[in-house]
């Protein structure tokens, strides 16, 4: 195994390099400096860009051709990091809901068992792996008492393959509309809150939010519900029909709201008008590489060729920044593109700008049907070998990965 | 509606079992929770049919018993008249098998399983192997058509887009490896480059054993 700190600002020798794993018996120290991007480059003077702070990080196995099987056996956990803003007490900084008491991390996955009970799971798959019954922290549709205030979930999707789109449903009620706040995507505090009624979130991406059940009855129950649809490993259905009525779709959890009332030390989204600067993304890039995710005989490939820890496909120049282009020739197939180290962030999807959604630091981007996306990087501070892949686990063990690297130089490959 | 009990969600039927793409755990082989299949019989019985097959040379052996028990194999599918990406993926392995050398065949075995066994009989695969060059300890399997393609469905070398599953000519190009009696299975892309199949293949074997912890990294691959 080997053992990747997904999103960490971490120096190539210890990212959980895929090729880098070890055997039964043996360990590896990582170093997780846990410094902020920039520290040693563009904002030296305050130890990096507050603005690039990282929240809701999580680690778990990356040993190439294994990963699948590996994380799904339960190789996977949060890694949270607090700062000035993001405290953790909520009488201070962005004043978000306390951890770890009313701040709640929340693995989503789901999983097969077989007629003994036993976790199964299919080690000969290619395109996907579904389950049919659906874990939060281990869990089968848990259930959680809450008091009737503000709570903080920070959601992690670890799949192996499965896309959600999560409502919080009332199913005594079920056309009411129940939002909530999206306060980060991929663990990355957002510019200022967004009002939504559902969030999608693909493999190994984070939303963390905020839910007021003080807005709800005594002895409400709300269930996170998932309304997509997706029927195989290819990925949810395209819309417009891909949304399941409330009420019938995957119900994740419950929460209850029973608890008494109790004091209220977090600040309502509703009154927040920012958190974070977005960083600058208008500086022209140094290069703008393309990528094309395909299938090709049942295996997986970018820009026509396979994973192979031993090839260098390109090298990005350190203290650098580059464009660069996804885009997605697999038909039905959708792909959650993760790139290790720097974070991103969504220039354009099918040439069009950034929807409020999207307007946020990403270390994943879901590249849909047909999609062409643009993103934006910044490559700072450490040179060293990293991977980009589809997160997609079964995909990323069946070849769609590709090795790059950040040196002093850099290259000029456009299509690597 | 009332608020559903814990029971009755478990008891509840999931949405995406019912529309299929899950992965099939039944066995009829599965016994009681206190006379349970090991996980290696689990495999077995998930992935590996007994089905009865015909070598290169005509010799009729079992799947289970005769080619995967206690080994370390390749697996991969082909047909002998296909122009695809055959041709290459052959020459790809070949090459494979001249870097691992006199391990094939005794440490490890190489199987190529046709998917047009009506047409690829013993004699053909023969004069397959004889065309390309292939060496000692990688058998060509053909057999009767319903056991070769339980064994491709359960070998996972399928398309879940129902049209390419049947079109012969756009067949799964993996390479499975796998070490039996440890369960380590996995897959790469038969067109990769044959050291990088190589090394792969080696990290399934069973390492050295150890009498201390080694404080480095990967120390052995």
């Amino acid at each position: 195994m080997t053992t990747h700190l997904h999103n960490g600002h971490t120096p190539s020798e210890s990212d959980g390099f895929p090729c880098d794993f070890f055997e039964h018996g043996h360990w590896y120290d990582q170093h997780y400096p846990n410094q902020l991007a920039g520290c040693l480059s563009t904002h030296q003077a305050t130890g990096g860009d507050i603005n690039e702070a990282l929240s809701t990080l999580w680690y778990h196995d990356h040993r190439v051709d294994f990963t699948s099987q590996n994380v799904y056996k339960g190789l996977a956990g949060f890694y949270l990091l607090f700062n000035e803003f993001d405290t953790g007490d909520e009488s201070t900084g962005f004043h978000f809901p306390s951890f770890p008491q009313f701040d709640i991390p929340m693995v989503l996955a789901d999983k097969v068992f077989d007629e003994e009970g036993r976790l199964a799971f299919d080690l000969f798959n290619l395109d996907g792996i579904l389950g049919d019954r659906y874990t939060v922290n281990g869990k089968i549709q848990p259930f959680f008492q809450v008091h009737p205030r503000r709570y903080r979930f920070r959601w992690l999707n670890v799949g192996p393959s499965r896309f959600y789109e999560l409502f919080l449903t009332n199913r005594d009620d079920p056309r009411a509309r129940n939002p909530f706040w999206l306060i980060a995507n991929d663990g990355n505090v957002r510019p200022a809150p967004l009002q939504i009624e559902s969030v999608q979130i693909g493999v190994a991406e984070r939303v963390d939010v905020i839910v007021d059940f003080s807005e709800f009855p005594a002895g409400t129950s709300l269930y996170l519900e998932n309304r997509l649809k997706q029927i195989d490993g290819r990925g949810p259905l395209p819309p417009p029909d891909n949304i399941l009525p409330p009420g019938t779709g995957n119900l994740l959890m419950r929460f209850d709201v029973v608890l008494p009332p109790i004091s209220e030390g977090s600040q309502d989204p509703a009154t927040i008008l920012k958190y974070y600067d977005q960083p600058d993304a208008t500086e022209p890039p140094r290069a703008i590489r393309t990528f094309k995710f395909d299938r090709l005989n049942g295996q997986w490939s970018i820009n026509g060729q396979f994973m192979d820890c031993e090839t260098t496909r390109f090298r990005v120049q350190k203290n650098s920044v580059e464009h660069w282009v996804l885009t997605n020739l697999s038909g039905d197939w959708t792909h959650p593109i993760h790139i290790h180290f720097e974070e991103h962030q969504i220039v354009s999807r099918n040439r069009i700008g950034p929807t409020p959604f999207d307007v946020c630091r990403k270390d994943v981007t879901r590249l849909r049907q047909d999609e062409r996306v643009e993103l934006f990087f910044r490559f700072r501070d450490f040179v060293g070998r990293y991977p980009l892949h589809c997160h997609n686990t079964v995909h990323e063990d069946h070849a769609m990965m590709l090795r790059w690297e950040i040196t002093e130089s850099g290259d000029a490959i456009l299509v690597p | 509606m009332s608020r559903m009990t814990r029971r009755e969600w478990l008891a509840r039927p999931a949405i995406a079992s019912a529309l299929g793409g899950v992965l099939t755990a039944a066995s009829s082989t599965a016994k009681t929770a206190s006379n349970a299949l090991t996980p290696r019989e689990r495999i077995r019985a998930r992935h590996f049919p007994n089905v009865p097959l015909r070598t290169h040379d005509g010799k009729a052996v079992r799947f289970y018993d005769d080619l995967i028990k206690g080994r370390i194999v390749t697996i991969n599918v082909m047909y002998a008249t296909c122009e695809g990406i055959c041709p290459s993926i052959t020459a790809n392995l070949v090459k494979v098998q001249k870097l691992l050398g006199t391990r094939v065949g005794r440490d490890i075995f190489m199987y190529s399983i046709t998917i047009k066994p009506k047409e690829d009989t013993p004699s053909v695969l023969r004069d397959y192997i004889t065309t390309h060059g292939i060496g000692p300890g990688w058998t060509y399997v053909t057999g009767e058509a319903d056991d070769v393609e339980l064994l491709r469905r359960k070998l996972g070398f399928t398309n879940p887009n129902p049209k390419l599953d049947q079109d012969t000519s756009q067949h799964i190009g993996n390479v499975r490896y796998g070490n039996e009696p440890l369960m380590l299975w996995a897959a790469c892309p038969a067109q990769a480059d044959p050291e990088w199949i190589v090394k792969s293949i080696s990290w399934v074997i069973r390492p050295e054993p150890r009498t201390t912890i080694s404080p480095t990294k990967g120390a052995s691959t």
